[in-house]
């Protein structure tokens, strides 16, 4: 066997060298998060899919994995939404319209927009920037509309005023056949609106679980009682895809970070059916 | 397959030509203890050593190793280094090692940076002379190797035969003088050297056979010796630090003074490390030290080996001279694991 050790050919390719990219569109969402509408300065397509993610560099600061927020049915630019939480949150925060970022990636796995969840319906359950990434698919499907059945998002905020994409959920839901459903862990004076845990909300929903795909993303603490839930309402784990967050640093699959058990979950997930992880101890 | 013999003299003269032809790492003594670095002359070379502190990975992998550099205006530029260099007297163990990173860092989406330096690096191996008290490479088949390597070093009677091999193998042999070919009896005593040291090479016996072990840790999870072992570890990370087969790291930024220029570089991390998996908002994926204690022994044992078919321990026990704790005994934990199985996991 020939290795790539023994090859003279030198690729020039570099798996850490990020892309030049161009902030176009700087967006206030809430208190700690900002949307950025980005193109990549080689005027290429990012050619992602909804789920997946890029690693955001910053010269003199690092890199963070973030997700893809808006769908490739949106065109060449792409989106992303980022909470403030540490030293290159901050920085990213900072930038302004014709601001440079690094871009590597796309990376991870999808949310399988074209096949399980083509054809049936649909349960998008998200907590808090969870919605980060699903609202890529949520897009997808919004754009395709007729290759899905029904969908339902089902949305949980610690308050109201940690709602993200509020202006939006009236063009998700405007081509019909969509449920939304939104709660806040704690209501203000003026929330109206339901109060409590995002898994009060499954049992608001009708839906038959022989026909129906669930995706699920948001904080650690969430994802247990959710699938309770859906388990409880009949939902096998073949159904049922998850997003996982864990540290990762090169999102190529060598620095170690992001394992959980044996799988580097920048290289097998971020999103995995759940029937393939419910074994790993480290999971979930 | 080219096998010289030199005597004393000519090893000596040889290795002080591969020290004009190009820098040289290898093994010195440092007090009571050995360790690679650059050699300036050939007196200063130990081959009878019998294990270095860090491994030989360092030159292959540096513990801090620059990857990119920055500009304003978030231009990054590769930086490359592959200037060609000889690493001399890596013992079969640490090269299997090496062989098994290249096999790691080539896979799925290979790294350049990593394999520009394996392909700049000119390998010379020796075989042991002298047994280190916690090695047990005979016991994981990796006291001899017979392949792959660019020169192979063996000690017999009055000197040393060399085997070379490849191209970069022809390049040492052309630096020798009057080089004569090793006769029958010497290939022998080759052969007995090679016999005795995989015997020998076991100062701990691993009862497990290595094909075993992934199915032993599959059953092993929930082992109370993990919870047991870990009560006593520090999370002090040498373990990881120290091994050969450890390549975990950590990327960050350093900018010059002006703030706008720097590097990109890497940095070994060690996954028994407190902070190792834990991200922004202080929410640790693996918190518990029995859990970082325990994912070690499953990455030597199952996770690596089911990437790249091998045991990944080569059985050089560092780690076991390296923990202060005494519980970073691969053999000890994986026959513990064998012979007192845990009650749930016999039962299924
Ligand atoms: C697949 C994936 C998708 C994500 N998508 C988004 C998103 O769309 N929007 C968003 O705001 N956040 C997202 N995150 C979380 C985001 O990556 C972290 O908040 C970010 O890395 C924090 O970096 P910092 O330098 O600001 O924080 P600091 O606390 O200053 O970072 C300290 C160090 O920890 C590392 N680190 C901390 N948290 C994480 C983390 N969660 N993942 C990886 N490394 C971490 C950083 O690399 C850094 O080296 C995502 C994380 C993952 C794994
Ligand atoms: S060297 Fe010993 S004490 Fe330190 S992290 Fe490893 S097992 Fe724990
Ligand atoms: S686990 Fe220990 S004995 Fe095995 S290769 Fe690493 S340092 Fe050597
Ligand atoms: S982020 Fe480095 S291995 Fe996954």
């Amino acid at each position: 066997m020939r290795t790539m050790l023994q090859s003279e050919e030198q690729t020039l390719e570099d798996i850490y060298r990020p892309r030049p990219a161009t902030v176009v569109r700087v967006e206030d969402m809430t208190r700690t998060e900002k949307l950025f509408e980005l193109e990549l300065d080689s005027g290429e397509p990012l050619g992602h899919m909804p789920g997946q993610f890029v690693e955001v560099s910053l010269a003199g600061i690092g890199e963070a994995p973030i997700s893809i927020s808006s769908s490739p049915t949106r065109g060449r630019r792409f989106e992303l939404v980022v909470r403030r939480v540490g030293s290159l949150t901050r920085a990213l925060h900072h930038l302004k319209p014709g601001d440079k970022v690094g871009i590597r990636g796309p990376f991870g796995t999808w949310f399988p927009v074209d096949t399980d969840l083509r054809g049936r319906d649909v349960i998008f359950i998200c907590g808090g920037i969870g919605l980060v990434p699903v609202r890529s698919a949520i897009q997808y499907v919004v754009d395709n509309r007729t290759d899905y059945g029904h969908v339902f998002i089902l949305f949980g905020a610690r308050t109201p005023a940690d709602r993200l994409f509020t202006d939006e959920y009236e063009q998700w839901c405007s081509p019909g056949e969509v449920t939304f459903l939104e709660t806040v862990d704690k209501r203000d004076a003026r929330w109206t609106g339901a109060e409590g845990v995002i898994t009060t909300l499954i049992p608001c929903i009708r839906f038959d679980p022989a026909r129906t795909v669930a995706v699920i993303c948001g904080p650690p603490v969430m994802y247990r009682f959710v699938i309770v839930g859906l388990k409880e309402r009949g939902m096998a784990e073949e159904n049922i895809f998850v997003s996982l967050e864990r540290r990762m640093k090169c999102g190529v699959g060598k620095c170690g970070h992001c394992q959980i058990n044996h799988i580097y979950v920048c290289q097998k997930g971020p999103v995995f059916r759940l029937s393939e992880i419910t074994d790993l101890e480290e999971a979930l | 397959m080219s096998v010289y013999k030199l005597n004393m003299e000519q090893l000596r003269n040889w290795v002080g030509r591969l020290i004009a032809e190009r820098p040289v790492y290898g093994v010195r003594q440092k007090d009571e203890r050995f360790v690679f670095g650059r050699l300036k002359k050939p007196e200063e070379l130990r081959l009878d050593y019998d294990v270095t502190i860090l491994p030989p990975k360092k030159y292959i992998l540096p513990t801090r190793e620059n990857l990119l550099a920055y500009q304003p205006g978030e231009h990054y530029e590769s930086l490359w280094a592959d200037e060609p260099f000889v690493l001399l007297g890596v013992h079969p163990y640490d090269f299997v090692a090496i062989r098994q990173l290249d096999l790691l860092f080539e896979r799925e989406k290979p790294d350049e940076h990593y394999l520009r330096r394996r392909r700049a690096a000119t390998i010379i191996v020796a075989d042991v002379e002298r047994a280190s008290d916690n090695v047990f490479a005979g016991c994981v088949g990796t006291a001899v190797v017979k392949d792959a390597f660019d020169g192979l070093l063996t000690r017999v009677e009055d000197g040393y035969l060399l085997e070379v091999r490849g191209e970069k193998g022809e390049w040492l042999a052309s630096l020798l003088e009057s080089p004569s070919p090793a006769n029958a009896a010497e290939l022998s005593r080759r052969n007995d050297v090679w016999e005795n040291n995989r015997r020998r090479l076991r100062k701990h016996e691993l009862k497990v056979p290595p094909e075993q072990l992934g199915d032993l840790l599959r059953r092993s999870v929930d082992h109370p010796l993990w919870e047991e072992k870990a009560r006593l570890c520090y999370s002090c990370g040498s373990c990881n630090l120290v091994c050969p087969t450890c390549y975990c790291f950590d990327v960050r930024d350093e900018s010059d003074w002006s703030l706008d220029k720097g590097v990109r570089y890497r940095v070994w991390d060690g996954c028994l490390l407190e902070d190792f998996a834990m991200v922004a908002g202080g929410h640790n994926f693996r918190p518990t030290r029995a859990a970082r204690y325990r994912h070690r022994y499953y990455r030597k044992g199952l996770y690596v080996p089911e990437m790249i078919g091998e045991l990944a321990c080569v059985g050089c026990g560092r780690c076991i001279t390296a923990c202060t704790a005494g519980i970073a005994n691969p053999v000890e934990v994986y026959n513990r694991l064998q012979e007192e199985p845990h009650e749930d996991d016999a039962a299924e």
